[in-house]
């Protein structure tokens, strides 16, 4: 490895600084309870909450099209996927308080705007074909990126990702299977799943990240193997893998510049719109203030909710006292 | 008025529909709350209910159009009916209003759906008994979580007393809707297919005062019988049915003849 060491580690004593870093060079994984740098320790709380709060506010612009479903299979197979999405929120915020912070302060953190969350769900869902493009590419975007997240070095986040991948899959291929349908429809439901399709691509590849050449947190990362490719790597992955799925349906990709290179077995790609993704980081993208706003009335509304169960488990246990004494 | 339509019916149908459809609607109805739960545990309950809900639905709605024989599939009597053709109780199709509201339809039905359930595995008609048995296992799991915030929300702060208990006064109106007995049950019950609404009432009574009085709440008293003899079992809906409708059906209506 020749990538410059992380700054913030020289604070730490460094004789176990380098028995960490041995232990990740050996692939061991790291557990809990285990000694771990404090930069490490932070990356990974920053990581992980912000993949529980893109499932969360994931849940959202799927959300939207429940109640519209055009036919009780698909209703119940969206409702199944968004109700997975929570659980997959839920189980990683399990994992971030393994690391010793508490899901509340995390999701206080979504929820007054220091947290990012995926960008891609700053999108706006505006038809059904959505649901299946979704599922087909963003949910295929995921799968890339936590495939190799799987064999992360924190060993809770590595375990996580194993058995979200699972039903990732399963998303992916209800997605596919939705786009597939709508592409052999009429006309007006192939027109419907290609301008989804030409909506959702280029935000699809954002969802890697930054270029490497422009990634602040990337090398680090790497060296300590809370990531294991680089973004640029595992977003060519993906192209490579989804530009086959499109044809094969009859879709196109919304990129002239897409052309196969026999010579590096690649399909190269035009130029990302790399101040819309900044943009829509920011906070400007077309739904950013409604998605967050959505949670923060959700989190609202159902304080009187949260308050009455706390206090009723109170008046529970004064009763279990007073019939033990 | 419009006079009632003297054409013959065919009873297992109009049967099969009134409990497809309550569980439709409901299900439909939590659906809503798909990402906007107090809790991220009452999210992943709530769609969980959602699921079972539209699931048992697909099960008798499917059964209803064998029974019917006009070709008539699941999705073709969710997406192709009018409002006044659906058969679900008015209980089933009012707004959710807040998360209390939502806890106490849920329980007033929960209730009713156990014991009802719990009859009709053991009807003359094999098909029904099924669906009932494994909807029964869903419908025992439902009363429990609605029954569990029922007496978290009554006896919990003064708010959530006061909210839980304002949402009870106002939807005990539509409970007596559930007992209503009519040709069709009339001819049900003496098919062996279905238990006879008025036996199920008391024991429904018995169970939700007795959750009520463990909430702290106070009891409703007696419900007003319904006004009209066209309930919503004969299509007479709240305006509140449309609505749903009209979004529940948009996209399948607006692409007539596709498959999705």
């Amino acid at each position: 490895m020749t990538q410059p060491r992380a700054i913030d580690a020289t604070a730490e004593d460094p004789a176990a600084v380098s028995a960490f870093e041995a232990r990740i060079a050996n692939g061991e994984s790291i557990e809990p309870k285990d000694w771990m740098p404090e930069r490490y320790r932070k990356q990974l709380i920053r990581m992980m909450s912000q993949h529980a709060h893109s499932e969360i506010v994931g849940m959202l612009p799927e959300g939207n099209w429940i109640t519209r479903a055009p036919s009780l299979r698909r209703k119940v197979g969206l409702i199944a996927k968004v109700q997975d999405e929570g659980g997959h929120g839920l189980y990683i915020y399990c994992g971030v308080e393994t690391l010793g912070v508490d899901r509340s302060e995390v999701v206080a953190q979504l929820l007054d705007g220091r947290a990012k969350y995926s960008s891609i769900f700053n999108y706006p869902t505006l038809s059904w074909a959505d649901m299946g493009v979704i599922g087909w590419l963003v949910d295929g975007a995921a799968i890339v990126n936590q495939t190799v997240l799987a064999k992360a070095s924190y060993g809770p986040y590595a375990r996580a990702m194993i058995r979200i991948c699972k039903e990732e899959n399963f998303h992916k291929r209800q997605g596919y299977e939705i786009v597939a349908t709508l592409a052999a429809g009429t006309p007006a439901q192939k027109a419907m799943v290609q301008d989804a399709v030409n909506r959702f691509w280029w935000p699809s590849l954002m969802m890697f990240g930054p270029s490497d050449t422009d990634s602040p947190n990337s090398a680090e990362l790497m060296r300590w193997r809370v990531k294991r490719r680089t973004n640029d790597e595992l977003r060519q992955r993906f192209v490579n893998l989804t530009v086959p799925q499109a044809a094969a349906v009859g879709l196109t990709l919304p990129d002239p510049a897409l052309r196969y290179d026999a010579a590096t077995e690649n399909w190269e790609f035009g130029e990302i719109d790399w101040s819309e993704f900044h943009q829509v980081v920011k906070g400007n993208g077309p739904c950013n203030r409604e998605r967050l706003e959505t949670r923060r009335a959700a989190e609202r509304d159902g304080a009187w909710v949260r308050e009455a169960a706390m206090a009723h488990a109170e008046k529970q246990r004064a009763k279990d006292r007073s019939a033990a004494a | 008025m419009v006079p009632l339509p003297t054409a013959p019916v065919n009873a297992l149908f109009e049967y099969l529909q009134r409990l497809g459809d309550d569980r439709l609607i409901l299900g439909h109805r939590m659906s809503e709350w798909c990402g906007h739960g107090p809790i991220l545990e009452e999210d992943i309950a709530t769609a969980n209910v959602a699921l079972d809900l539209i699931g048992q639905a697909t099960m008798l709605l499917r059964l209803a159009g064998e029974v019917e024989g006009k070709g008539r599939d699941e999705d073709a009597l969710a997406y192709w009916r009018e409002a006044v053709e659906f058969r679900n109780c008015l209980l089933v199709e009012q707004p959710n209003g807040d998360f209390g509201h939502t806890v106490v339809r849920q329980f007033l039905f929960d209730v009713h759906a156990v014991l009802l359930l719990d009859g009709l595995t053991r009807s003359t008609h094999d098909g029904l008994a099924g669906i009932a048995a494994k909807s029964l296992k869903e419908a025992k799991y439902h009363v429990r979580h609605s029954g569990d915030w029922m007496l978290k929300l009554g006896d919990g702060t003064d708010e959530s007393h006061r909210r839980v208990q304002r949402s009870l006064d106002d939807l005990w109106r539509f409970t007596p809707e559930l007992f209503v007995t009519d040709a069709i049950d009339r001819e049900m019950i003496s098919a062996g297919i279905a238990p006879d609404p008025a036996v199920l009432q008391e024991q429904w009574q018995t169970i939700v005062r007795d959750v009520i009085e463990r909430a702290t709440l106070q009891h409703p008293g007696e419900a007003a019988p319904p006004a009209s003899a066209r309930g919503a079992r004969q299509g007479a809906h709240s305006e509140h049915l449309g609505h749903l409708l009209a979004e529940m059906q948009i996209v399948a209506r607006s692409h007539p003849g596709a498959t999705w």
